[in-house]
């Protein structure tokens, strides 16, 4: 174990030595080894654009997805018709929203019990009587239709995955790079294909959420255990029998799980697709943002995170639920108690509608605001704190971003990828060592070298800021288990927020520029590294801490030498996570103004430019797949070095 | 003794399962060289030659990971064998088609497993009436059925539940119940009774016993209970690193122990259990005048006799009384007392 280890920290060494002296003999370097030279370049985007062409054209895929998204929008036009009453196919539209209010509330009930009510229930009355009805049934009605596609294309894909070890082993990178690639890569393809709108609101959202989906499915149905399937075969079940009455219903919760990653994820891309048109609380809050009407977005904002809160719990639950027996009754009634009392109310409210019109329909002019008061106390906390961001953001700006950002723009790309060797090497020996370069030689070949080393530098400084605000919270809040379950609870639900919702309170104290991207990613990178820093010191085996403390350890030194080296692999998955949100939240506050590879991308976007958006997202991709295998290298050896 | 029609229902040849990245190629080199390194390799079971007849209950025994369970999954072809052949009613299941297979499964085999293996989303009474869903029975044939099975492990009024709120007992009861409602021609049961309490482990028991005898049932019963096995079998093979080592009626194991392996396993039990009279009767030159004792007592039941009884060698007689042969008091009475050997 010590030689090679030896031997590889050896050349990481002289790989390191490589970096520096590139970097430091910038001065005498040729320009082709400080920037990629024209002739290296390859023109990827126009590869990609033919690829497109070809597609679109010679292949007949554009029927085919016209097709597709004919049903699509049948069944968008179906749901907006319930509910919002669009003038569509069932016209029976829209229902009033104290049935829904009513419904939210059952299943919330039905699924756990009071508390989820109120919250499922509470939601929907708090949108109705703030006036966002309309916004909010429109960002539902994508869910409603894009979430079961999703679940069904996840399904089949999944078992079909499950089927075949070798279509796993081709789906895996894609499904790899795929959950890398930013938003925005997605949705250029889609404009290309069917156009802006809620078609193809729903279509991306759909195609977004379909990952998750495949890796739960597959997950559950390799975690049915051997007996289960055997007692199958011995009730003489054929392979269809066996799947669908033995493998899909035992991996159930699995597959649950999946349904509620796919719903999250809808969310998330039904709040963004707002930027290729698709109506709703997204575009709602994207014009709000753009305006700075800090109280109404702030509104709108509370609106998301109920949605999502409500969404996550509503489907966890579910997931969650372990079969329960009733207690056998003969009596009808009794048995679907829940069904009937659901049933009432829906008529009751249905009645009451049509008398008050209130409950069916809260008109613009009577709903309530808080708009008026949270911008008035925003004002005076403003006043209050002005000074101390102002001095923050010239601080920031001057001392940290702009000399940073310099600094990554003055290195030569070969002192960059020497640097990514060496630490390759350091972590994974020659073969990671390769992966890096391959990874990063490839933004150097694509001709966005300088965007992408602002995108780099600004997920670095935020992880950076991220870990010293992270860690220490971590491990405070591990100390105590009662305080830890609360800040877990708080990041949990924290992370079902859609990621655009980080912006609002960084836009109202920062306003628009570096620092309040640098402010949304912190806090959206800091969440990961809390929740795993407390997971994987609360999960120390006891024994091994008494063990430490019998020997005569302080507390720190419990801390630093027992406790925090035993949770590293924990924590390091939390790293991971925290760069692949930062990579995201990076390119999604391109819209406020960076000027790295996420603008590029929203150019991109506007000028429907496939290749040069999937270009751009496969660089973003890119990053997050070397983060994500060094990390991952790193904590497996971590994990081995510890006997688990 | 033993079953009246001698028809061999199970016939295994040599049968091997290997579990690694090579089995078919490391059986091979085993064949060749047996001195063959296993690093990486598990010889569940090993060249195992076995015939059970119609209506037989032949309990498997040996420690845990002598391969026990393997064997039975060989038999019912839940697992692939590396080498070897098992014919079930002299057709090889290798060679059935994936239809022949399940048909085969559907009409003669039912199983109880180790770990029970319930479906957990299903309630009681839809695992049990699992297999018969499978049948393509219609819903309430199948839960009559069903509950009838129910009735019969003790589970009534727990037809609602789910498996995780039972208990493990409980839950094992659910999974005979399951192999009992089909009524199959061929049984295997992984340790059946294991987590039940002695009580209903002995009706249990008892209810095998009788439906063995009324239906001419093949029973293959895995225990780690001697006292469960000397009063259900027929025949016992005592199995040790995937080989078995000796495959016999009680007594001729606990009497002639084939192996040192055996003789030490089967050490501690109380021999006078086991050991019938008619297993000590020895040719008679001239037959001792008195009374004969019956062949199948066992040197227990006659302990009161033996004590009483002053000949040196006391008749022997079958069912229809005729005399088969003559027990040497000494040795019957060394069973009895544990002798010095
Ligand atoms: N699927 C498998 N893959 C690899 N090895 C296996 C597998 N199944 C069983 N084995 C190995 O085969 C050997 C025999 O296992 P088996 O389950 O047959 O033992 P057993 O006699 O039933 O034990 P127990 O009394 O504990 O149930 C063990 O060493 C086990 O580790
Ligand atoms: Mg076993």
């Amino acid at each position: 174990m010590t030689r090679p280890a030896a031997r590889s920290s050896g050349m990481a060494g002289l790989l390191l030595a490589l970096a520096l002296f590139l970097a430091f003999g910038k001065l005498l370097l040729p320009e082709g080894l400080i920037r990629p030279p024209e002739w290296l370049v390859q023109p990827f985007a126009d590869w990609i654009n033919a690829a497109f062409y070809f597609l679109q054209n010679d292949l007949g895929l554009m029927a085919l997805t016209r097709a597709f998204s004919d049903v699509v929008e049948w069944l968008l036009d179906v749901t907006a018709n319930l509910l919002y009453g669009k003038s569509r196919w069932p016209d029976i539209g829209p229902i009033p929203w104290i049935v829904v209010a009513a419904t939210a509330f059952m299943a919330g009930y039905a699924l756990k019990g009071w508390r989820l009510a109120a919250l499922s229930g509470g939601t929907f009355v708090w949108i109705a009587l703030m006036g966002q009805w309309k916004w909010a049934m429109e960002t539902l009605s994508v869910i409603v239709v894009a979430a079961p596609f999703s679940v069904f294309l996840g399904l089949v894909m999944g078992v079909l995955a499950w089927r075949s070890p070798r279509f796993e082993r081709i789906l895996n990178p894609i499904l790899n790079i795929a959950q890398s690639l930013p938003h925005f890569a997605y949705m250029i393809p889609v404009v290309v294909f069917i156009g802006v709108g809620p078609k193809a609101g729903a279509i991306v959202t759909i195609i977004f959420s379909v990952p998750p989906m495949i890796r739960m499915t597959l997950l559950g149905l390799k975690r049915v255990p051997e007996e289960v399937i055997e007692a199958g075969k011995m009730a003489g079940s054929t392979r269809w029998q066996l799947l669908s009455r033995v493998r899909i219903p035992t991996a159930r919760p699995e597959i649950l799980i999946g349904v509620n990653q796919v719903i999250m994820q809808c969310l998330a891309m039904v709040v963004l697709a707002s930027f290729i048109g698709m109506p709703g609380l997204g575009q709602k809050l994207l014009q709000l943002l753009q305006a700075l009407k800090i109280g109404l977005s702030v509104e709108i904002g509370v609106t998301i995170v109920l949605l999502a809160v409500t969404l996550d719990r509503l489907s966890k639950a579910w997931a969650l639920r372990l079969p329960e027996h009733d207690e056998p009754s003969a009596r009808w009634l009794h048995r679907n108690r829940l069904l009937v009392i659901w049933l009432s109310l829906c008529i009751a409210g249905l009645v009451l509608a049509q008398f008050v019109p209130y409950l069916h329909e809260v008109e613009r002019k009577q709903a309530l605001s808080v708009a008026g008061p949270i911008d008035a106390a925003m004002d005076q906390v403003i006043r209050v704190i002005a000074p101390v961001t102002a001095w923050l953001r010239w601080f920031l700006i001057t001392w940290v971003l702009i000399p940073m950002r310099d600094a990554y723009l003055w290195l030569p790309f070969t002192a960059v990828l020497a640097l990514l060797a060496a630490v390759g090497w350091a972590i994974g020996g020659l073969r990671s060592a390769l992966i890096c370069l391959g990874y990063f030689g490839l933004i150097a070949l694509s001709g966005w070298w300088d965007r992408a080393m602002i995108t780099v530098y600004m997920v670095n400084i935020s992880v950076l800021i991220a870990a010293l605000i992270g860690l220490p919270l971590g491990i405070w809040a591990a100390r105590n288990p009662p305080r830890a379950a609360r800040i877990l609870l708080i990041c949990d639900t924290a992370q079902t927020f859609p990621s655009f919702i980080y912006l609002i309170p960084v836009i109202m104290l920062f306003g628009v520029n570096d620092v309040a991207v640098v402010a949304a990613v912190v806090v959206f990178a800091a969440v990961p590294i809390v929740r795993y820093t407390i997971e994987g010191l609360s999960n120390v085996p006891p024994e091994l801490i008494e063990a430490a403390e019998m020997s005569g350890a302080t507390r720190r030194q419990t801390l630093w030498h027992v406790r925090l080296p035993m949770a590293l692999p924990t924590m390091l998955v939390g790293a991971n996570q925290s760069v692949m949100f930062s990579l995201f939240m990076v390119i999604i506050a391109a819209f406020i103004g960076t000027q790295d590879l996420g603008q590029e991308m929203q150019r991109a976007l506007s000028s429907t430019d496939v290749g040069k958006g999937l270009v751009l997202g496969f660089a973003v991709a890119v990053m997050g797949l070397m983060t994500d295998h060094l990390i991952t290298r790193w904590s497996e050896d971590r994990k081995r070095a510890l006997g688990f | 003794m033993g079953p009246n029609v001698t028809e061999t229902v199970i016939s295994c040849r040599s049968v091997s399962k290997i579990f690694g990245p090579d089995p078919v190629g490391h059986l091979a080199r085993l064949k060749a060289d047996p001195q063959t390194s296993s690093v990486g390799y598990v010889q569940a079971v090993r060249d195992v030659d076995l015939d059970i007849q119609r209506g037989e209950m032949l309990v498997v025994m040996g420690l845990s990971g002598s391969g026990k369970s393997t064997l039975v999954r060989c038999l019912s072809r839940l697992i692939e064998i590396t080498g070897g052949s098992v014919t079930i009613e002299g057709q090889d299941i290798a060679s059935l088609s994936e239809t022949a297979l399940i048909d085969l499964r559907r009409r003669k085999m039912g199983m109880v497993f180790q770990s029970f293996g319930l479906l957990p989303h299903r309630t009681v009474l839809d695992n049990v009436a699992f297999p018969l869903e499978m049948r393509g029975q219609d819903r309430s044939t199948r839960y009559a059925r069903a509950r009838e099975m129910l009735d019969l492990v003790g589970l009534k009024g727990r037809e609602g539940y789910f498996p995780r709120e039972l208990s493990g007992g409980q839950q094992q009861r659910v999974g005979i119940a399951r192999s009992l409602a089909i009524e199959p021609d061929i049984w295997f049961l992984d340790e059946p009774f294991s987590a039940l309490d002695p009580l209903i482990r002995r009706e249990m028991q008892d209810e095998f016993l009788r439906l063995k005898g009324l239906l001419n049932k093949t029973i293959i019963f895995i225990t780690h209970d001697f006292d469960e096995a000397l009063r259900l079998a027929d025949r016992i093979a005592i199995m040790k690193d995937g080989r078995i080592e000796q495959c016999d009626t009680p007594d001729q194991i606990v009497l002639h122990p084939a192996t040192e392996y055996v003789a030490k396993f089967t050490a501690e039990i109380d021999r006078a259990r086991v050991v019938r009279a008619g297993s000590l009767a020895r040719p008679l030159a001239a037959v001792p005048e008195g009374d004969a004792t019956a062949a199948t007592l066992t040197i227990r039941d006659l302990a009161r006799h033996l004590v009483a009884d002053r000949r040196a060698v006391i008749p022997v007689a079958d069912a229809e009384g005729k005399i088969i042969g003559g027990m040497d008091r000494q040795e019957a009475l060394d069973v009895l007392l544990g002798d010095a050997k």
